[in-house]
């Protein structure tokens, strides 16, 4: 019996153990990991740190987008409903859904001068679907 | 009409779905076997009224009765027929009739090809189902119904088919993974009808087993066509994002991988029974978890459907209500389980036990990382919202990857109790063979050296040696079970060989070109010869031609949907084994200039291959004689009635 019960707390201890450590290295990890999402006016008003990588989104600016002369380079005006902008450099091909009047969210850094430097730009995958971090940025109509 | 009788057969289905429940419960409770057979009568029911339901939306869509306002979202008179089948399941209502005619598929056949296993079990199996296939109905009914009318004011033209899902791949990827999710749901009714009965035993893990490896094998390619459809559709070249929705998939099908092998040590020694329950629960859970993370909109996600607060709300219940309920079962009944089982050093019980919690630990980090940002939402609220990215993800899922494929490759040379030390040590040697043959790799690749990569295609290659040795070995007396499991590891390690290296190697390059110019990539030439211009039913396009190697040509698109003012990238691949030529086309960037993406993707099919292999080493397992052979043994012997 006495045996027995030592075996179920050994496991009981090695379980606690196990656990604790996997969730304090999920936990650090994920401090490295995670990207913050910023609204236009956030970053308009200076509220983003220059280091790391975040994301943001709004509108695309219609009549905004521009096409370097060479290259695959594009820049485009990201606004929300508060009228701030920002201006995002990406280099290759948009992706499908990517249109300009339309919600986008991007991800990169913000550069000294105040450019949005996107390595990725998310599409959407179906035009009724708002993602939870543009409600209240811009308008969407339901036509 | 037609709509009115599919949503009047729907019903029948949900009366159904009650009457399977109440005969199967009370039937297993009071061992009546007329209870228990008119539960199996009414699973056939249940299914002729779905698939008339199912079959009748299918029709709306082909006769494009826009009078019907998921028709009118999802359609177009201008879709090719397949696609306006396809489109069925294109959006959330469709989808989930879908979801219960696997149900009620599943439980038909638990209902008629499991009449051998005991009375009171099958009563308890079919009423699960049947109380699963209730909920699931309840949901479509009341808050998802399909056939809902668009009346007085219908639409001469429907909204068409999201161009992105007009492709094989939405005919195909969503069927094979309900049938795997939904699958997962009788092996959480054989769990809770294990704990009814209070008798779990090696005849029980015997009759599960097969039933988990089909489940186990429609998630896996279900995934599979998942991943395969996003790197060709997406026009990216990507294969896995850790996008919530992935992981959403990705999540149960690493608890039914630990189920598996949880189960045979459950049949083969009677161990870990509790274990084994909590995992059938666990990973249904994590299905119901997927939907309602899917379905709800909670989630930032490429593949979310659109919004709708209420249904979140009843997906949930039916969350905890699924959680809770099998919980609180396993609470007041656990004690009747009991395990005493010994083994000790190296043992195969060892290796299970490792396989097991490295991929609950990979299951619960991914988890952590898909419900952190909600977390984070609910509980600190305020304006920030976060995303955890892809790094995070690689970053821990990886190196469990690895610690699980050392586990692996002893595997077939263990043995139950206890594993002499000389036969571990004799696999040791084969890890120095193949750490040589990962280093010469990058040669042939002629590419530089990474060590990660080196190491990962060592452990893969170390996996399949030893598992040829082993069968080799064994060749006398070789059962299906042993093939199958050795087969299903080796698919692990090709796709372990596949995903390191393409994640490594993959060489991509942003060009813009001139009809005439090339460019280098991986050392072949690319040459932009033509852009014609192309049309279709319901698209226009331009579509270039670029030659390389010997004489071959690939011809990507980039299309135009007026009617959803959408564009698309239809990506141009040549697939070979050893690398794929990868092609983007963006359309014209000013007057004379075209834009294009050009990628050289090493061992990428490796990975699909894998699986498949894996996929289809569960199929081979599951004809092992065994389970019918000892079947009726074990009616005799175990269960006398």
């Amino acid at each position: 019996m006495k045996s027995h019960r030592r075996r179920k707390l050994t496991i009981i201890i090695f379980l606690f153990v196990g656990s604790l450590t996997t969730v304090l290295i999920s936990i650090f990890a994920l401090q490295h990991y995670i990207d913050h999402f910023y609204s236009p006016e956030e970053i308009v008003n200076g509220e983003v740190p220059l280091k790391g990588t975040i994301r943001a989104g709004g509108m695309v600016k219609p009549d905004s987008l521009v096409y370097d002369s060479t290259g695959l380079g594009v820049q485009f005006d990201i606004t929300d409903l508060t009228g701030a902008t920002v201006r995002v450099h990406y280099e290759g091909i948009l992706p499908s859904l990517f249109r300009e009047g339309q919600g986008t969210i991007v991800h990169g850094n913000l550069n000294e001068k105040g450019l949005f430097i996107a390595k990725r730009i998310r599409a959407k995958h179906d035009e009724s679907y708002v993602p939870p971090e543009l409600e209240g940025l811009i308008e969407y109509d339901d036509s | 009409m037609i709509p009115e009788l599919g949503h009047f057969s729907a019903f029948l289905g949900l009366m159904s779905a009650v009457g399977i429940a109440l005969f199967g419960f009370f039937g297993a409770n009071q061992h009546r076997a007329s209870w228990v057979d008119m539960s199996i009568r009414l699973t056939k029911v249940q299914v002729a009224v779905l698939a008339l339901s199912f079959l009748l939306l299918i029709l709306a869509f082909l006769e494009d009765d826009f009078s019907v306002l998921y028709v009118a979202n999802n359609s177009n008179t201008a879709l090719p027929w397949y696609y306006k089948i396809a489109g069925v399941w294109g959006a959330h209502e469709g989808s989930f009739l879908l979801w219960t005619l696997v149900t009620a598929v599943w439980t038909v056949l638990v209902a008629t090809r499991a009449r051998h296993i005991p009375l009171k079990l099958h009563g308890y199996v079919l009423g699960t189902l049947g109380v699963l296939s209730f909920m699931f109905l309840a949901f479509l009914l009341f808050s998802s119904n399909p056939f809902e009318r668009l009346v007085p004011n219908v639409p001469i033209q429907g909204a068409d088919l999201n161009p992105v899902l007009q492709d094989i791949g939405q005919i195909i990827h969503p069927p094979m993974l309900y049938i795997g999710y939904v699958g997962f749901g009788v092996t959480f009714a054989f769990g809770i009808a294990a704990l009814a009965t209070g008798k779990i035993d090696s005849a029980w893990a015997r009759w599960v087993r097969p039933w988990v490896n089909v489940a186990w094998l429609f998630l896996t390619i279900g995934i599979v066509l998942g991943s395969w459809w996003a790197y060709y559709e997406l026009g990216w070249g990507g294969w896995w994002f850790w996008d919530p929705v992935e992981n959403a998939s990705f999540m149960p099908w690493l608890a039914g991988t630990a189920l598996i092998h949880s189960l045979s040590a459950t049949e083969k020694r009677g161990a870990f029974k509790n274990w084994t329950i909590l995992l059938t629960f666990l990973t249904f859970t994590l299905v119901l978890m997927g939907a309602f993370l899917v379905r709800s909109g909670v989630l930032s996600s490429v593949h979310a459907f659109a919004v709708d607060p209420q249904r979140g709300l009843i997906l949930l219940t039916i969350f905890i209500l699924v959680a809770g309920g099998s919980l609180v079962l396993y609470a007041f009944r656990a004690h009747t389980l009991n395990t005493q089982v010994q083994y000790w050093g190296v043992s195969r019980e060892l290796l299970l036990l490792i396989n097991n919690a490295l991929l609950v630990v990979a299951l619960f980090t991914i988890l952590l990382g898909t419900l952190y940002p909600l977390g984070h939402e609910w509980f600190v609220g305020g304006e920030e919202k976060l995303s955890v990215g892809e790094p995070y993800f690689n970053a821990m899922f990886v190196p469990i990857m690895l610690l699980l494929s050392f586990a692996l490759a002893i595997a077939p040379i263990s043995r139950w109790k206890h594993t002499p030390m000389r036969l571990v040590l004799n696999v040791l040697i084969f890890l120095g063979g193949s750490a040589v043959v990962a280093l010469l790799l990058p040669w042939i690749l002629a590419d530089g050296v990474h060590l990660g990569v080196s190491c990962a295609v060592a452990l893969a290659i170390w996996i399949i040696v030893t598992h040829a040795i082993a069968c080799y070995r064994q060749r006398k007396a070789l059962t299906l079970g042993f093939i199958g499991m050795s087969v299903a590891h080796v698919g692990f390690a090709i796709a372990v060989i596949g995903v390191a290296v393409v994640s490594v190697y993959t060489e991509s390059k942003d060009a813009r070109l001139e009809i005439g110019e090339s460019i280098e990539v991986s050392g072949t030439q690319f040459e932009l010869v033509s852009v014609q211009q192309t049309e279709s039913q319901n698209f226009i396009g331009e579509r270039a031609r670029f030659d390389f190697g010997f004489q071959q040509s690939l011809y990507p698109e980039r299309r135009y949907y007026p009617i959803r003012e959408q564009i698309t990238h239809e990506a141009a691949i040549a697939p070979g084994i050893f690398k794929d030529r990868y092609i983007t086309f963006a359309g014209p960037m000013d007057d004379n200039t075209w834009g294009v993406q050009i990628q050289n993707k090493p061992f990428q099919r490796w990975i699909w291959f894998g699986a498949v292999v894996a996929g289809i080493a569960a199929l081979i397992a599951m004809l092992d004689k065994r389970y019918r052979r000892l079947s009726q043994r074990d009616l005799e012997t175990k269960y006398p009635e």
